[in-house]
């Protein structure tokens, strides 16, 4: 066997079969993985641009001489 | 749990080759359908994957679409997902033995609507970093459930041996 299998549950009968993955199927599951792996860099990148608009933001009412307590009380 | 809830099937890992748990022939008699998981990836180090989950056959994701809020040990946040994304689960970055605790309720997976469902994820570790969330999802399809597949959306990786799905039929809910 060199393809990962399925575990299909048949609930009608109860029967409980582990088949190999055709490789259109596991094309499918490489694909899917890509998939989630580009989605995950955008939401990270995302996150990232996020900190540093937060941080600037930050830095600049600190120039303009608000203390760290104001600034807290401005973002929440 | 109520009397009304039955159990249709149940699967258990019993093999490290297992990447697809497919539930097929799903009975048309009860009101819901309530997916209780437990599972575990035993490789990679990304602490927390996704768990996908499509219905009918479907080889893609096409007509999901799912809204969350969810925390992570460190931050809370909230994302749309155009997927079947319906929790987390561990994997080897993350304390031994331990398996997610997931619940996916599909109400009215008979009917000639959508189909919507909600699910209440933990992916649990012993540690800062862990998932948990709850999602709100619909799979825009009026065609009634008959199959359900679960599979790790982040890695494609293989299940952890004794992960388990348990998938239970509601009646008049």
């Amino acid at each position: 066997m060199t393809n990962p299998t399925k575990l299909i549950i048949n609930c009608e009968t109860g029967v409980q079969e582990e088949i190999e993955l055709t490789d259109e199927e596991v094309a499918q599951l490489e694909a899917d993985r890509q998939a989630a792996e580009a989605a995950q860099a955008e939401r990270d990148a995302e996150a990232i641009a996020r900190g540093a608009a937060k941080a600037s933001a930050e830095a600049k009412l600190t120039a303009l001489g608000l203390t760290a307590d104001e600034i807290a009380a401005l973002i929440k | 749990m109520a009397n009304t809830y039955t159990l249709i099937s149940s699967a258990t890992v019993n093999s490290s080759s297992v990447a697809n748990i497919d539930f097929t022939s799903i009975p048309q008699t009860y009101t819901d359908l309530l997916l209780k998981m437990s599972l575990r990836i035993p490789t990679g180090t990304n602490v927390g994957l996704r768990i996908g989950m499509r219905f009918n056959g479907a080889s893609t994701d096409a007509n999901f679409s799912t809204i969350l809020a969810y925390a992570d040990g460190s931050i809370t946040g909230s994302f749309t997902s155009s997927t079947g994304f319906t929790g987390w689960m561990p994997d080897a970055g993350t304390t031994s033995n331990v398996f997610s605790n997931v619940d996916v309720y599909i109400p009215n997976y008979t009917n000639s609507s959508n189909k919507s469902f909600t699910t209440d994820a933990v992916m649990e570790n012993n540690a800062t970093a862990s998932y948990m969330g709850y999602f709100a999802g619909l799979w825009s399809n009026t065609a009634a459930i008959s199959s359900i597949r679960i599979f790790d959306s982040g890695t494609s990786a293989n299940f952890a041996i004794n992960s388990t799905a348990y998938l239970y039929g509601i009646s008049n809910a």
